[in-house]
């Protein structure tokens, strides 16, 4: 779950880390400052300034038009219901901070420059030497005396020091404390009178650890946050509905594409490789999806009627890996009656069914009694997926 | 020699009464792997399938002697179950739970790296050993264990469970036998990587080659191709790549949670590039792992 930058930046204010003082306002009308501000459009993107979604603004009644202005124009795909209202910080030097998870090292990760700002990828490409890279500890996190070490190695010295390593300390505790899997200040301002203030920040919490922070897992159900995103299509949503008729296994992940060859498909790695293969042979899929954990008959059923009901498809592919925990059988029932149920016929509709495994006998008795042509598990998933391509363009 | 569990490994499994776990552990034990107690709190003096259930860790070590542990409790208490493995001196552990919180999860790596621990997982189906050995749910019931996996000389490392099997079963239609499949696990920190598990194949005299199933996400296998260069490993390595058509379609989220592309790193086709680069075998089809392996054995 990535959090937007007020959010963000309200559980910076909780570990005294500063920020710009400023207001979050969802209209015009509620906009109370005075004098020169920043206005940020709430969007979970990063490079925002870039896009036209940072303004500066010199007067109240400026202010009041570009906020209208904001909310009402897309960036990048995402329309902000929320505009962060600050104060103009003079800045005089500008740090980066951040905290990751190293997969390789499996340890967390701090990374320090002080040279923060809009182009601190191109500096990790072009000068990685200017990025302190530092691995730690869960149960150690890192103490002030660390973090000082960091901050020093970078060449920094004086109070900067003592402030920075202060704030670098903090982060890590923010990062362990909120089961976040990365949290970055960027920049991180040195103003003109010496004070240090996070200017933006960008903080996404695991989302499988989302059940012991409630507080923070409720705003994904506000619908003023923003809008935008990868719009799920009707046909992805109904087929989200199907896949919690019951919670007996998987029938669904699915995503829309313009081919025409109809795809259930099983369980995640598989259903990677069997469309990977259907692409391979020049087959044009109508979905991606993922069934697994031994669905229902019933939502086979009503997946397979739901694929056959999408314009000119024609023919459906039913291809797993050898499966052990869902059961044959089922899969078999499921397609035949969602098939025979959509007024088509069985021996025709289906390109090829190839799953092999758990109650594979069951199964395999009930497709010949339709004439469905199946295979066995001596067809590898990406000969299933030929014949199915082939078989289609009869 | 297998890797990781050989024949005569005796085993524990903490979670046994819930039903996925006795359900595994009756396959299991069909399997000739020898379970010799569970572990639930609170369940003291039950038995599961004939294994004896205890409260504690502790309680089951006065009784009996282990040496592995599989882990398949709700996930918030997975962080704790792996612990009370490790402060008991279990070496081996197989954490079947999925949708463990990260910073557990990296939080009992860094006990089990200091006690010299090795964890499969978190999210694995777990690892066979053909003929010998099953930890965890790999392969299902007996008889379909049977059919898929047969033993030989060609290793699996998969980051699919399903695919695990599927690979196996592959090999052996095709008369080729494993040594020792190994679903790695789906999330993007797992306890044994393909880094970690390549040296234990390339050091064991029984693996001849290795099969590698990847998916687009993270940079395990962009490290590996690195080690592979810089280590100078000889084992024939065979990678298959799945998800290729997702480069195309950046920011989509599937099922598997580490199959998320970030930005430029991680693409099905920049791991294809540095594997080819290190001299790891890429499958281009499904079939033609086969293919490849029998040019390399």
């Amino acid at each position: 779950m990535r959090l937007l930058e007020h959010e963000s930046k309200e559980i910076l204010g909780r570990y005294s880390i500063p920020t710009p003082k400023g207001d979050v306002v969802g209209s015009a009308e509620e906009f109370n400052m005075d004098g020169p501000v920043m206005l940020k459009a709430q969007i979970p993107l990063g490079g925002r300034g870039k896009s036209g979604g940072v303004i500066e603004v010199s007067s109240a009644g400026e202010a009041k038009e570009k906020i209208e202005h904001l909310l009402s124009t897309p960036i990048r795909g995402y329309r902000a219901r929320k505009i962060l209202v600050e104060e103009v910080i003079a800045v005089s030097q500008e740090f980066f901070m951040a905290v990751t998870y190293d997969t390789v090292a499996k340890d967390p990760l701090v990374i320090f420059s002080k040279e923060g700002g809009v182009d601190i990828e191109d500096l990790s490409a072009t000068q990685p030497e200017k990025l302190q890279k530092e691995l730690f500890t869960v149960r150690a996190r890192l103490p002030q005396y660390r973090a000082r070490e960091i901050v020093s190695e970078a060449g920094i010295s004086g109070r900067k020091l003592l402030g920075l390593g202060a704030i670098l300390s903090k982060l890590v505790d923010i990062f362990l404390d909120y089961d976040a899997t990365v949290v970055e200040i960027n920049p991180l301002a040195l103003t003109g009178d010496g004070k240090l203030v996070a200017l933006d920040c960008h903080l996404e919490i695991d989302d499988d650890a989302l059940y012991r922070h409630k507080d923070q897992a409720e705003k994904l159900s506000l619908h003023d946050r923003y809008e935008g995103g990868r719009k799920s299509t009707d046909f992805e949503l109904r087929a989200a509905e199907i896949d919690n008729l019951d919670h007996r296994g998987v029938a669904g992940r699915m995503i829309e594409f313009d081919g025409l060859l109809g795809l259930i498909i099983g369980g995640g790695g598989a259903s990677l490789t069997a469309f990977d293969a259907v692409r391979q042979h020049g087959g044009r899929p109508a979905n991606y999806c993922e069934i697994g954990g031994n669905p229902s008959v019933l939502k086979v059923k009503e997946l397979t009627k739901h694929i056959l009901a999408k314009r000119g498809v024609e023919k459906i592919a039913i291809i797993m890996n050898v499966v052990s925990n869902t059961r044959v059988d089922l899969v078999a029932r499921g397609v035949v009656k969602g098939i025979l149920e959509a007024g088509r016929v069985p021996s025709d509709t289906v390109a090829v069914f190839r799953v092999p495994g758990a109650w594979e006998e069951e199964g395999f008795k009930i497709l010949s009694k339709y004439g469905v042509p199946y295979c066995d598990r001596s067809v590898s998933i990406d000969e299933a997926a030929k014949m199915a391509v082939e078989r289609t363009r009869c | 020699m297998a890797i990781l569990a050989g024949r005569d490994i005796r085993v524990i499994i903490q979670g046994i009464t819930g039903r996925e776990a006795a359900s595994f552990t009756k396959d299991m034990l069909d399997y000739g792997t020898r379970v010799v107690a569970g572990v639930t709190p609170g369940k003291q003096g039950q038995e599961v399938h004939g294994v004896p259930v205890y409260d504690t860790v502790r309680r089951a070590l006065k009784r009996h002697t282990a040496d592995a542990s599989v882990i398949s409790v709700p996930p918030g208490m997975v962080r704790e179950a792996v612990l009370e493995a490790l402060e008991n001196g279990i070496k081996l552990l197989v954490v079947v739970s999925e949708r463990v919180p990260r910073k557990d999860v990296i939080d009992f790596l860094e006990v089990a790296r200091e006690q010299d621990a090795r964890v499969i997982g978190p999210n694995t189906l777990g690892i066979i050993s053909p003929e010998r050995v099953k930890l965890g749910m790999a392969g299902g019931p007996v008889d379909d264990v049977k059919k898929a996996y047969v033993p030989g000389n060609v290793g699996i490392a998969s980051r699919s469970g399903g695919m695990t099997t599927e690979i196996a079963n592959l090999l052996t239609t095709h008369g080729i036998g494993q040594s020792t499949c190994i679903g790695v696990g789906g999330d993007p920190v797992v306890g044994s990587n393909f880094l970690d598990l390549i040296p234990l194949f390339d050091q064991d005299p029984e693996t001849e080659a290795v099969v590698l199933f990847c998916e687009p996400g993270g940079i395990i296998e962009e490290s590996l191709a690195e080690m592979v260069i810089s280590q100078r490993i000889a084992l024939p390595i065979v990678g298959f790549i799945a998800g290729r058509f997702m480069d195309d379609m950046p920011g989509v989220r599937f099922g598997h949670a580490a199959t998320i592309v970030e930005g430029d790193k991680g693409t099905a086709k920049g791991k294809v590039e540095s594997f080819k680069e290190a001299g790891i075998h890429v499958a281009e089809s499904f079939s033609d792992i086969v293919k490849i392996l029998r040019d390399v054995m």
